[in-house]
């Protein structure tokens, strides 16, 4: 099902200057704090005004009562453009998207994509029990597990329907904190070993504690802005190949056993003109990792179902046959909440952009990230993707 | 198999009394139609009266036709378990107090999936095979209905699942105050309750010089069975006995009443109506005064803990029979109160059950015709009410014909009672 004849390009749009504001595992600052230092080092790496930034998006879970625009006067900025996306896993890749547009039409010339969340201490489980009607209704008062019972059952059903096991599972943990550590996580600084994984102490069978992330407070970025004006300022940036998103596919499914990418995925790729075999590297939403077996299988690397085999022949590591989540993802970062969809995008930017460092990939020229948020119920419903490539 | 309830290991006077830490009690207000239901022990789900879709969770609009005309409707609850976890870990203090707690996913054939709290005898999940499961709608401890996957047949000792029992107020083993043992159904109710496995049952009598040939001798000859001094007109009298047994009683089951069979101009003067109502009300203020904050006390107290609170109402309550008009008040006078009571108790856990009876075959109601209820049948129905988890009870068919009536339209009610039924 392809729909490109409908589809415009992202010709002439850069993505540049990603931000990340440290983690921390808990904060008594706001939101807004986490926020306002993102735009602070967005202006101080790319040498725009404050002025200047006149396009916004912002990501966020816990802004309430604020939005978008509250976050305009208490930072002082007056965009001409502004977006509310607090989407979760998936508010980086659809941040991008509406941020390419309004560039390409000239509704703003610089945009600030921005995610940041606080962690009080007891944020967590006061966000949990009002993340939506249906959570309120018909979840949270299921033994108040918050997602990780939900995706007890996925995962259990998916284990069941592929023969993955939990050793899959875990050797992409292992590999993301191997990652993590070449990056200097500040979050998790020791090695995990497989043994390690498959001794965590349960946490709703078959999740154990090495398949959840850590909440945490902190923040990521980027600016999107023409090409010239990028080149004009001196900054390394990417360009997007293609992008799709997709919402509540699939919702017939009586459980989740795939998400919307595998609506789309052949738009994506037939925008970005290349095979998934050409992706130098993949960023995944990884909440759990049975999720990001199904962004391999909804992204076209491995069959539906197969993503258990895939791993079972490639290692994930920044420098193995497949680099996937090359900081170490938010299972090795922390889940710095809304943050937490933006991670692939800032990490993405800096491989094509060579400021990784030495966890630079072998072709970090071409990647792809993955977004995937909102478990407003029994499933996630956001689902995006976006292809980043180096200028030509 | 959920092994039998046995009687726990006695308390350990010196350690601190678990307090009560209710389940996560929000909902919004199209969901509340489920707790509705579950209130008088039905499973209903929201049904589209355009395209018959039957959806879940609860929604403003139909999901597939998006029409706004939806119908809760009673569900057999047939489905089957798609998947199941063991929580280890929780975020809320009730479920954390009472950990691993089994959840469920299933799909019911009706079509919506549920996430479930799972009874402990469904089978495991087996590739390849079909895990049926029967779902119903309970109340929790924080009165909020939930959805239970149940095995398809019944099990043995299936009512003592520790999960269930935390829904349920089953009298099994516990200690129960009956408030009057004069009247044929306070009688009845002890029996039933003596047979329902209660470990102590005391019953209050208002007048202990008037024993003999009340039916009391009788039911004093059951080994659960202790008389207590009770007048509930009388504060002290209440007190007093509180002081004494309210710190030890799981259930309270007020059935005292002051039943005359007068309207307003068929008695001059307001003693009747004014002891009926010193009775049927303030003689349950005064109860619920005296044993409500003991009983919240003990709400978390072991496998045994304090459960619930029963009212002795009448269908009257709902609308008033003028040819027993001031008894009618009187138990309306009531059901506001237990209302009340009701909203107190729930931060605590305590259910309120409301029991609705038609007229009761007894003295009092001589004059009635059939159908009436017997003490027998009435008394049954409180301790199912207490087995099921259920809230509101209208037993025997004038009480349910009653109801449907009054849902139908109380002001056509109100005209049919006016004109004599």
């Amino acid at each position: 099902m392809s729909h490109f004849h409908t589809r415009k390009g992202y010709e002439g749009v850069a993505v540049t200057v990603p931000v990340t504001v440290p983690y921390v595992r808990y904060s008594t600052r706001g939101a807004h704090a986490f926020l306002g230092a993102a735009v602070q080092a967005l202006i101080k790496h790319s040498g725009v005004s404050k002025d200047d930034i006149d396009g916004l998006t912002v990501s966020s879970f816990s802004l309430g009562p604020d939005t978008a625009v509250g976050v305009t006067q208490h930072l002082g900025l007056s965009p001409r453009w502004l977006d509310h996306i607090p989407t979760g896993g998936a508010s980086g890749v659809m941040a991008l998207r509406r941020a390419a547009r309004a560039v390409q039409a000239g509704d703003a010339s610089v945009v600030a994509c921005v995610s940041g969340d606080t962690n009080h201490v007891d944020s967590f489980r006061l966000m949990l029990g009002g993340f939506s009607d249906f959570s309120r209704d018909a979840t949270y008062p299921y033994g108040s597990g918050g997602p990780n019972a939900l995706f007890a059952f996925i995962t259990s059903a998916y284990m069941a329907r592929t023969g993955a096991t939990r050793a899959d599972f875990g050797r992409l943990c292992v590999d993301q904190r191997s990652n993590a550590l070449a990056s200097g996580s500040r979050m998790f600084k020791q090695p995990l070993t497989l043994d390690g994984y498959l001794a965590a102490r349960a946490i709703a069978d078959p999740i154990h504690l090495y398949d959840c992330v850590m909440p945490c407070a902190g923040a990521e970025a980027f600016l999107v802005m023409s090409e010239q004006r990028a080149r004009d300022l001196g900054l390394a940036y990417a360009t997007v190949r293609g992008s799709i998103e997709r919402h509540n596919a699939y919702s017939t499914d009586p459980i989740m056993e795939r998400g919307g990418w595998h609506v789309d995925r052949e738009d994506l790729y037939a925008m970005a003109g290349c095979k998934p075999t050409e992706i130098g590297f993949l960023q995944t939403y990884d909440d759990y990792p049975v999720i990001v077996l199904m962004q391999f299988e909804g992204l076209g690397f491995c069959g539906h179902g197969e993503a258990p085999d895939f791993l079972r022949n490639h290692s994930t590591a920044w420098n193995g046959s497949f680099p996937h989540n090359t900081s170490g993802g938010q299972l090795s970062s922390g889940q710095a909440g809304c943050a937490g969809g933006f991670l692939g995008l800032t990490e993405a930017l800096r491989q094509v952009t060579g400021s990784a460092g030495m966890r630079t990939v072998a072709n970090p020229r071409l990647g792809m990230i993955s977004g995937y948020g909102m478990v407003t119920y029994d499933r996630c419903l956001c689902t995006g993707a976006v292809i980043l490539g180096a200028p030509s | 198999m959920t092994l039998p309830l046995l009687r726990p290991p006695r308390k350990n006077p010196v350690q601190r009394t678990p307090q009560m830490n209710v389940p996560p009690w929000a909902r919004g207000r199209v969901a509340l139609n489920l707790t509705a239901a579950a209130a008088e022990g039905r499973f209903e789900l929201q049904v589209c009266e355009d395209c018959h879709a039957v959806q879940y969770p609860p929604r403003e609009a139909c999901v597939h036709c998006l029409s706004g005309h939806l119908k809760w409707r009673e569900q057999t609850g047939q489905g089957r378990l798609l998947a199941r976890t063991t929580l280890d870990h929780s975020n809320d203090l009730f479920f954390r107090e009472r950990l691993p707690w089994q959840l469920g996913l299933v799909q019911l054939d009706a079509g919506p999936t549920l996430v479930v709290h799972l009874h402990g005898d469904v089978p495991a999940v087996t590739a390849g095979a079909t895990t049926r499961v029967t779902v119903g709608a309970r109340l929790d401890r924080a009165g909020r209905a939930v959805l239970i996957a149940f095995p398809p047949q019944e099990t043995l000792n299936m009512a003592d699942d520790p999960m269930l029992r935390e829904m349920t107020c089953d009298p099994k083993l516990r200690k129960v105050l009956v408030t009057d043992g004069m009247t044929p159904a306070g009688q009845a109710l002890v029996r039933a309750l003596a047979q329902a496995g209660a470990d102590l049952i005391w019953v209050g009598h208002a007048e202990p010089w008037k024993r003999h040939g009340s039916g009391l001798d009788d039911i004093t000859g059951l080994p659960q069975v202790s008389l207590v001094p009770l007048d509930l007109s009388n504060e002290r009298s209440v007190n007093s006995l509180a002081g004494e047994i309210g710190g030890k009683v799981d259930i309270v089951v007020n059935n005292a009443e002051v039943h005359r069979t007068y309207g307003i101009a068929a008695r001059r003067g307001t003693d009747a109506a004014r002891a009926e109502m010193d009775i049927n009300y303030f003689g349950y203020l005064r109860l619920a005064q005296a044993f409500g904050p003991a009983l919240m006390g003990r709400a978390a107290d072991g496998t045994l803990h304090a459960c619930a609170w029963v009212n002795l109402l009448s269908i009257y309550a709902l609308a008033n029979f003028p040819p027993h008009g001031t008894f009618s008040a009187s138990k309306a006078a009531a059901h506001s109160l237990a209302q009340c009571q009701r909203a107190e108790l729930r931060g605590a856990g305590i259910r309120v059950v409301n029991v609705f009876p038609g007229p009761v075959d007894d003295d009092w109601n001589q004059n009635l015709p059939p159908p009436k209820l017997s003490p027998a049948a009435l008394a049954s129905a409180v301790v199912k009410a207490l087995r099921d988890g259920v809230e509101d009870v209208y037993p025997g068919d004038v009480a349910q014909e009653w109801l449907e009536r009054w849902r139908d339209n109380p002001k056509v009610l109100e005209r049919e009672l006016a004109a004599g039924g």
